[in-house]
């Protein structure tokens, strides 16, 4: 509790053993009103003042005036009818108030607990300097100096590994819970935390442009973007209060004056308290408080697995996305090259790696790298003699006294050697060995592990459509598509084709949302055409977390079905609190209108509907 | 130019209502209240003076929100 909040619990707390004592001591008329007056005065006077306030500021309709109104005029009928019973106004007073310092703490609590989920802003960073290692505000290193990150820390600021490794825990930031090994010449991101050696660091970066300032500022600013429900409660609470005031006084006065019309006692007394009590019941706070809450919730709990949404209204969107139209490379395939096949030998596969991986030793290219990758050792370079590169064909050389030749066709018919053509989409590697055709090696962009069952999932989660999108000619786009299971593809597109593409389908939808993956290369423009952009393996990368709408820590596609799981949940939740607490209103009022329910009742309602929607809204917070 | 403040604020409407008022203050281009985060992001409008525009976004929250209060 905070020093405002114990203010009011004290206050509450004198005014209740004032109420009890006006209430046991036997105290003659003028004597117990003064105390009631006290303990009125205690409980309420800031909301008198706020409701006077404004009224001077010609903001008239708030909680504070029809809690100020309510009770005030509960003293009123209490005065005319020389009953001389306060109760009911400091009672009302009390658990207003009751109410309120309850749902401070509440929401007080609710948002420290998920502000902690985000809490990966670093405190200090342990800069190198000529006179030892000085702790220093990490907005102060400068670009180039040299950090040094104990283990059990979080790295303050991106940069280079220069001594040391470790593994690190990127779990804040993806959500994976996996470390990552790191050493000399790696890059580390800031906000992972290191976890078992000493690392000295390069900065090559400052702090506020570091990934973990963009994440901060990411996060921190995703509840200004306010969904279309949000908007809707705060309209709904501008009209909300004046109508109650207005249905109010035509309680307190139409019903005696059609009573007098008819020739009946009026009962003013009986229909003004009816009136109040619909007063006391029409606060709309439970709305208005827990609608803001799930969203924020719901972004909190997203984050916390590396799903950035970068507003309530995008976590709306993603709720009802019926299509999901994915880029190919990077995010239904890895977007590395990697062996995928070795064809037509007659001995064992590796044995034609071994071969080829030496044979490519010398050589850089990325599809030599990813065969030495597939080989897993380090080739060794005595076994190999007389490397000739011939550019545009492949490499020729002489591995444990066995002349290999390993490239492409051209290489193939240059040495006369009959090759067999290779019928699947990728990279193909033929390898002579001693002249003779030893088979190829398929070398290819993989599909992820789990994409199968990540489309799987998407399903689940009620997407209706997915597309498949690719630069891929026909043939290789085609395999991929009905190996993982995608509803539709498109191949050979030029990157202004896919925009045309996403446009048209936009087009064709209807009530559902489109939602587009890519690995935020080059498909900018599609991230901001589409109605959600989604960007993965975003970790490190600016550029697609400035273009996309949700973004993607890592590259798991899981996190796709994840994110929108996410999304259905808030949004239902959302819906929840505002069909329960509407309902639970208007029955309430319904109830005091016709005298049903006094105020008393009238109050807990009001508590009683707060807590529960407060208490539903942080089920957002965590979505199996 | 963009800046965030920290704010306090007890309730959601009254974070609605500060919102509205700073949007209405010469000056401030555009504005938004988180109440959540407690925060209120400002737009300035160009040449406008942040400190002094502040001033009257604070006063013009006081009257919609008494007990408001914007940390500059």
């Amino acid at each position: 509790m905070n020093k405002k909040q114990k203010k009011v619990l004290y206050r509450i707390l004198i005014a209740a053993a004032l109420l009890v004592l006006a209430n046991v001591l036997p105290l003659p008329f003028p004597a117990s009103c003064i105390l009631y007056a006290v303990s009125y005065l205690t409980i309420g006077w800031d909301i008198l003042r706020k409701a006077a306030l404004g009224i001077a500021n010609r903001q008239v309709f708030d909680e504070n005036f029809l809690m100020a109104v309510a009770t005030l005029g509960a003293i009123a009928l209490a005065v005319a009818d020389r009953s001389g019973d306060f109760n009911e106004a400091v009672a009302v007073m009390l658990f207003y108030q009751i109410g309120e310092l309850f749902q401070s703490i509440a929401v007080g609590k609710s948002r420290r607990s998920i502000a902690s989920l985000m809490d990966i802003r670093p405190d200090c960073a342990n800069l190198e300097t000529d006179g030892g290692i000085v702790e220093t505000d990490p907005e102060e290193v400068p670009v180039g100096s040299v950090i040094v990150v104990q283990p059990g820390e979080r790295i303050p600021i991106d940069g280079t590994v220069i001594e040391g490794s470790s593994g690190i825990d990127t779990a804040a930031l993806t959500g994976e819970s996996v470390p990552r090994d790191v050493t000399v010449g790696d890059e580390v991101i800031s906000g992972c935390i290191n976890l078992s050696g000493v690392l000295r660091v390069r900065t090559t970066r400052e702090f506020g442009e570091s990934t973990v300032s963009k994440i901060l500022e990411l996060v921190e600013n995703s509840s200004s973007r306010k969904s279309r429900s949000e908007n809707f409660i705060s309209k709904f609470a501008r009209i909300y209060t004046p109508a109650v005031c207005c249905s109010a006084l035509a309680l307190a006065l139409l019903p005696p004056l059609a009573r007098l019309m008819l020739g009946m006692a009026p009962a003013f007394g009986t229909w003004a308290y009816r009136a109040l009590t619909f007063l006391v019941i029409s606060c709309p706070c439970a709305l208005v408080i827990s609608i803001p809450l799930s969203f924020f919730a719901g972004l909190g709990g997203a984050s916390r697995e590396g799903i950035l949404i970068k507003g309530s209204n995008y976590l709306e969107t993603l709720s009802k996305v019926k299509t999901v139209v994915f880029d190919k490379t990077g995010t239904i395939t890895k977007g590395v090259f990697e062996v995928s096949g070795v064809h037509h030998h007659e001995g064992k596969d590796e044995e034609l790696i071994e071969y080829a991986a030496h044979a490519e030793c010398a050589s850089s290219h990325p599809i030599s790298q990813s065969l030495r990758r597939h080989y897993g050792k380090e080739p060794d370079r005595s076994r190999v003699r007389d490397i000739e590169e011939i550019s545009g064909h492949g490499v020729t050389a002489t591995v444990d006294n066995v002349s290999v030749a390993a490239g492409n066709d051209k290489l193939m018919r240059r040495l006369g050697v009959e090759y067999i053509p290779c019928h699947s989409a990728g990279t193909v590697i033929h390898v002579a060995l001693d002249g003779k055709y030893a088979g190829h090696i398929l070398i290819s962009d993989v599909e992820k592990e789990n994409i199968c069952e990540a489309l799987k999932a998407l399903r689940e989660a009620g997407v209706e459509k997915t597309v498949m999108l690719t630069g891929d000619v026909e043939s290789a786009a085609k395999q991929v598509a009905e190996h993982v299971g995608v509803d539709e593809y498109h191949s050979e597109l030029l990157p202004g084709d896919k925009v045309e593409k996403v446009e048209a389908m936009l087009r064709e939808l209807g009530s559902g949302k489109l939602a587009f993956v890519g690995d935020g290369i080059n498909d900018a423009p599609v991230l901001s055409r589409a109605d959600i952009g989604i960007a993965m393996g975003a970790l490190g990368s600016d550029a697609a977390i400035e273009a996309a709408d949700v973004v993607l820590m890592d590259d798991n596609p899981m996190k796709i079905a994840r994110a929108i799981k996410i999304s259905r949940k808030c949004l239902r939740i959302v819906y929840e609190n505002i069909v329960f607490a509407i309902a639970v209103k208007l029955g309430c009022l319904l109830l005091g209108a016709l005298g049903f329910a006094g105020m008393w009742a009238a109050i807990f309602a009001d508590v009683g509907v707060m807590v529960l929607a407060v208490l539903n809204a942080m089920r957002a917070l965590k979505t199996r | 130019m963009k800046k965030s403040y920290k704010i306090e604020v007890d309730c959601a409407n009254c974070a609605n209502l500060m919102e509205q008022a700073a949007k209405k203050t010469p000056g401030v281009k555009d504005a938004a209240v988180s109440f959540m985060a407690l925060k209120m992001t400002v737009e300035f409008e160009d040449g406008a003076e942040p400190a002094a525009v502040m001033k009257d976004v604070l006063k013009a929250c006081r009257k919609v929100e008494p007990d408001c209060e914007i940390f500059m």
